[in-house]
């Protein structure tokens, strides 16, 4: 039904009655949910609902038992975080995994960093690349930074946030993934990361938002998706329901 | 706290820039306490027997003969340490790799020519330290044995293999290229000095430059975040401990050099000393943070205690308790420096 309300686009990621079992646990029973692009899907649920489940077989942590995952229309089975990474789904983790001690441009290139040759020869990190990037990609989220060298670690928790997601966006993530984003933070910085949301949607790309937080739901999401033991208990569109049903879709009551 | 938030686009306040000023001065507290060490000494050298400590080459050639054994087991620890590991086994892997060094160069020399002797005694001197390190990588990496732990253990058996290798006492070599490597100078710089010059600057290179000490500081700061970010942690902590040993070769066969001997025990004092080299110069034992250059200023802040209190008269067990207090010192600046760069704007 949300298909046809939608547009006639195919989505950009569409999940179809995806199970896992862990043992004798089903933690999920053919869970299915689409997502476009520009679109900012809520996925709610009590805890052991299977939301960490479903976002780690999406995101090729876990492999689906049963259905299947679509990417721009095409089957994809990702063995590794890696090769999820690698076709555009980005998760960015509650604790960020940022290395505190590198700069911003470091840590966008972790893993990748791009070299140059000192003197002609001498393979060397190349730092102003990694500095004109940091800083273009930040631009782009609406987030200034004076210091390019300044570690991670100084900033406050809603500019290490948007470090996360823009170390996502500049590798072109297309599929960003969020775990908890506002959960360990004051509420302008809980602002800030809403607003660095919305600012992804107008970029057109696709967002999965797992929070506990109904304000932070409804002020930023299109669909709210609510897991319960492994089942999809309802799905809404953010005009057409309240807080109320959302918890009572999330309770069973 | 809507201030907050702007302050990121406009001018650090001036509070913020001498917080600044004082974290950049902590970085770099090695080098201050070696001028203020240079400072005192030379008051003292001047006051108690009219003479400089300062302006004279012997001291400085002393200096640096004394510090290169300590720094090339630091330097290797540098790496290790910014990752947030512990090598306890280079003091004796030191001393395994002087006695090896040693054993192949005399043996050698009896029918191969003298300088070809000493490369293969000198190569295989490291090569052989080379092997406790990888097992220690091993150890770690792959069994999941903490650092300290794993390298505690690997301190005992190349201990035992040093003497039992050694016969339990030093091992003579007569060999002019190995003398000439140990004692020779070049332009009045000692051999071994200019050696380990250039083996900072490849250090330098190494930690500063490339992939391999990004990533360094990477795992130091989160063993997660580096996992995430696709870097191989397991091999890459391997190679971390393959490097410190044989760091810790390369110093000891530039000891048993200097000494045209090498003894098993040789590395015993210096364990603790590249260590303290590399807390002194700025690199924090919970992973991290460190630099070539701070544990190079380190271990001649160290180097500078030992000597400068022998030049000055004094009884030489003031020198562990200078040491010893530098070391506490160090900490101390270390753990402000946290707190200050902790509070987050």
């Amino acid at each position: 039904m949300t298909a046809a309300v939608q547009g006639s686009e195919a989505p950009l990621l569409d999940v179809r009655a995806v199970s896992k079992r862990f043992g004798g646990v089903e933690a999920l029973k053919g869970v299915s949910m689409q997502l476009r692009a520009g679109e900012v899907v809520a996925l709610a649920g009590d805890n052991g609902a299977g939301k960490s489940t479903l976002i780690k077989t999406i995101s090729g942590v876990y492999q689906a038992d049963g259905g299947e995952i679509r990417l721009g229309g095409e089957v994809v089975h990702f063995a590794t975080p890696q090769a999820a990474r690698s076709h555009g789904i980005e998760t960015i983790y509650q604790d960020l995994s940022l290395a505190d001690n590198l700069s911003i441009g470091a840590n966008i290139f972790l893993g990748r960093e791009p070299m140059r040759k000192a003197f002609g020869f001498l393979p060397v990190l190349d730092r102003a690349k990694m500095a004109e990037a940091a800083r273009e990609t930040m631009a782009r989220l609406d987030f200034h930074v004076n210091r390019m060298t300044a570690p991670v670690g100084n900033f406050s928790g809603g500019q290490r946030q948007a470090v996360a997601i823009g170390r996502a966006i500049y590798w072109n993530a297309q599929v960003l993934i969020m775990d908890e984003p506002t959960a360990a933070l004051g509420v302008p910085e809980q602002r800030k990361v809403v607003a660095l949301i919305q600012n992804l949607k107008a970029q057109g790309r696709g967002v999965i938002f797992i929070s506990h937080n109904l304000q932070d739901i409804f002020a930023v999401s299109d669909r709210i998706v609510v897991l319960r033991r492994g089942s999809l208990a309802g799905e809404r569109k953010i005009a057409e329901t309240n807080p109320d049903e959302i918890v009572k879709l999330m309770v069973g009551g | 706290m809507s201030a907050n938030m702007t302050m990121q686009s406009s001018a650090p306040s001036p509070e913020l820039r001498s917080k600044s000023l004082l974290l950049r001065l902590a970085a770099m507290r090695a080098w201050l306490f070696l001028s203020m060490l240079l400072i005192v000494f030379e008051a003292w050298a001047w006051i108690s027997a009219g003479q400089s400590f300062v302006y004279s080459a012997w001291n400085w050639q002393s200096i640096g003969i004394a510090a290169v054994a300590p720094l090339l087991l630091a330097l290797g620890s540098t790496f290790v340490i910014i990752s947030g590991g512990i090598d306890l086994s280079i003091g004796f892997i030191m001393g395994l790799a002087a006695v090896v060094a040693a054993h192949v160069t005399q043996k050698l020399g009896l029918s191969l020519p003298l300088f070809l002797a000493m490369v293969v005694g000198l190569v295989a001197g490291v090569a052989v330290a080379a092997i406790p390190g990888f097992i220690n990588g091993l150890l770690i990496s792959k069994l999941r044995v903490p650092p300290f732990i794993g390298t505690l253990g690997m301190f005992g058996v190349a201990r035992g293999t040093a003497f039992l290798l050694a016969g339990g006492t030093t091992v003579p070599v007569s060999n002019s290229w190995f003398a000439w490597l140990g004692n020779g100078r070049f332009l009045g710089v000692p051999i071994i000095v200019i050696v380990a010059a250039l083996f900072v600057l490849l250090m330098h290179y190494l930690l500063s430059q490339t992939r391999f000490g990004q990533h360094t500081y990477a795992i130091g700061a989160s063993q997660q975040a580096a996992l995430r970010s696709g870097i191989d942690v397991s091999w890459h902590t391997q190679k971390l401990y393959l490097l410190s040993g044989a760091c810790a070769g390369l110093g000891g066969v530039l000891y048993a050099a200097r000494f045209t001997a090498g003894a098993a025990q040789a590395g015993e004092p210096i364990l603790l000393d590249s260590i303290a080299a590399v807390v002194i110069g700025g690199a924090s034992l919970f992973g991290g943070s460190g630099t070539i250059f701070g544990t190079v200023a380190g271990a001649l802040v160290i180097a500078v205690i030992q000597y400068g209190l022998v030049f000055l008269n004094v009884e030489s067990f003031w020198q562990f308790i200078a040491v010893g207090v530098i070391i506490i010192i160090s900490v101390l600046v270390d753990q402000t420096q946290r707190r200050l760069s902790g509070e987050r704007q």
